[in-house]
């Protein structure tokens, strides 16, 4: 595991902000970790980095614990926080020269980083003056400048426009595919995640409420067929007479549980042979979205 | 010490474009160009004088308000700006999740600030030596050229240094501490006219009070040991600049367990 926590508790006087976190994050993941806002998602980071100390429970990265490895921890990790920590009166260059003189890091690769995040363009600019965009991936180029095994990414995506925030996307599958990299990533946006995590954990009022793969995540999702028909209600109706689960059902669509190809093929005949038009049907997986929502708000 | 080294570099590197790094550099420069342009035009009445009360004129002009306000407030504003280019950036996060160690980064920020006060004073005495030998160039008759207290100046300078050690590491902290401009700046404020008031009023415990020590650094620098064969000596360690050097190693280290206990947001 590159990070592994057992239960990992934090206060803030006397409120309790992280409950007992048991994290586990196999090498070479992009492992989502999502939760609504204020959920503890960025006070974990903070701990993850070594900038609040842990109170309870214990941190292992790289199976090496802080309180003796602190710097060669550090060494392996890139991380952006919040918004970009970026020095508004110096250029976008100079932030990533200031960064490499930090890190002894070679100047050829603040260009590399710069070409990267196709920042060569704005490079001489204040980077006080970049878009918020031009300055989420100038975060990015400081977080990847000293080729670190683990990035952590607090809310990347955040502020980015679509293309932006599929060229990150890109870009972390990359790391993670040809540079054998582990990418922790925490959004509050599933969506987001979905298209790119291999490993899912959820967190809702600092309580981690799933964790496993996204296979996991979606076998938890139940499918469902989706039947777009001329009277979706009448067609419920009668759907339930015959003892079929209709979960939901909308002015176009009914929504019943999947168990069987048969069973789709039948359900579409019944209707048909009752005079419903059947525009469509079709096996559909839970939305993760719902799924999302129900895991963090049945708790709530 | 290599993280040291790479942060102090940092520092530099990130300030030289500010106003705090440059700072060191117009103030001393200002005020000297201000000192020359008035010298030169009262240059027919200064004639008369002799070499060294010209130039204990021209390099007091300045110490006048040096102990008083000049180093005092220009030791709060560095502080302040070594500090600030941090939390306006909201970089402290990012500083402390580097691969260097804490004390490394705290010590060379610190340092640098140091370094700072102590460049500004090095450029007063360079250039208040240098404007008042351009003086006698420019204008004959003022007799600069005829006497040399450069040593003096040097003593004094120094002096001033180190009794604004103890200001430093109060400031310095409370700027890391308050990412407001208006809380260390005002206590900053507060507490030299508190020092300056002591100082004047020759309260015999004004040594012991940090935002004093300029002042009465100041006050106290001509030795009375050699008065009397009318030469001019320099006492560099009067009691208040121990004390001065004391309470900036306390309130150093201090800080710094300060540092490490405090989470970072």
């Amino acid at each position: 595991m590159v990070i592994r926590t057992e239960g990992l508790s934090f206060n803030f006087g006397n409120q309790q902000v992280i409950k007992s976190l048991n994290l586990q994050v196999p090498e070479g993941s992009i492992y989502g970790f999502l939760g609504p806002n204020g959920a503890g998602k960025t006070t974990t980071i903070k701990l993850l980095l070594n900038l609040l100390k842990t109170q309870h429970g214990s941190i292992h990265i790289f199976e090496q614990e802080y309180h003796n490895n602190r710097i060669s921890i550090l060494s392996q990790i890139g991380a952006l926080i919040e918004q970009p920590a970026i020095y508004a009166h110096l250029t976008g260059k100079e932030n990533l020269q200031n960064r490499a003189l930090l890190l002894q890091v070679s100047a050829n690769r603040v260009d590399e980083m710069l070409s990267l995040v196709q920042l060569n363009g704005a490079a001489n600019k204040k980077a006080g003056q970049y878009s918020l965009g031009m300055k989420q991936r100038l975060g990015i180029a400081l977080a990847l400048l000293n080729d670190p095994k683990l990035l952590i990414l607090d809310e990347p995506t955040n502020g980015l426009d679509p293309n932006g925030i599929i060229e990150i996307r890109e870009l972390l599958i990359k790391l993670v595919s040809q540079h054998q990299k582990t990418v922790f990533i925490s959004s509050h946006l599933l969506v987001e995640v979905e298209r790119m995590a291999t490993h899912v954990g959820i967190i809702d009022n600092g309580e981690l409420r799933f964790q496993g793969s996204v296979k996991d995540l979606e076998a938890i999702s139940h499918p469902q067929i989706r039947i777009e028909t001329d009277n979706t209600v009448d067609a419920a109706n009668l759907l339930n007479r015959k003892h079929y689960t209709v979960t939901d059902v909308t002015d176009q669509y009914i929504f019943v549980n999947y168990t069987s190809r048969d069973q789709t093929a039948q359900i579409n005949t019944l209707l048909i042979q009752n005079g419903y038009q059947v525009f469509s049907i079709g096996k559909q997986q839970k939305d993760l979205e719902k799924l999302f929502l129900s895991i963090t708000q049945n708790a709530a | 010490m290599k993280g040291f080294l790479l942060s102090f570099r940092s520092e530099f590197f990130k300030s030289r474009k500010t106003l705090g790094f440059w700072a060191a550099v117009i103030l001393p420069l200002m005020i000297c160009v201000l000192l020359f342009i008035g010298f030169y035009t009262k240059s027919e009445k200064l004639a008369s004088m002799a070499p060294m009360m010209l130039w204990l004129q021209f390099a007091g002009a300045i110490l006048k308000v040096m102990g008083s306000l000049l180093l005092p407030m220009y030791v709060i504003f560095i502080a302040y700006s070594v500090n600030n280019i941090e939390h306006n950036a909201d970089t402290w996060k990012s500083l402390f999740s580097l691969p260097i160690s804490r004390c490394a980064v705290y010590t060379a920020k610190y340092f640098y600030a140091l370094f700072l006060v102590l460049l500004c004073m090095c450029l007063f005495v360079l250039f208040t030596i240098s404007f008042g030998n351009l003086l006698s160039l420019v204008k004959p008759q003022l007799r600069f050229d005829n006497y040399h207290m450069e040593k003096q100046l040097l003593q004094v300078y120094f002096k001033l240094f180190l009794s604004s050690l103890g200001i430093l590491s109060i400031q310095f902290l409370l700027s890391l501490l308050w990412a407001n401009f208006l809380k260390p700046i005002g206590v900053g404020f507060i507490c030299t006219i508190a020092g300056v008031i002591l100082a004047i009023n020759n309260w015999e415990y004004g040594y012991l009070f940090p935002y004093a020590h300029p002042s009465i650094a100041i006050a106290n620098m001509v030795s009375r040991a050699n008065e009397a064969a009318n030469k001019l000596e320099i006492d560099v360690f009067t009691k208040e600049v121990p004390v001065s050097i004391v309470i900036s190693i306390l309130v150093f280290i201090g800080g710094y367990f300060i540092v490490l206990k405090r989470s970072i947001r």
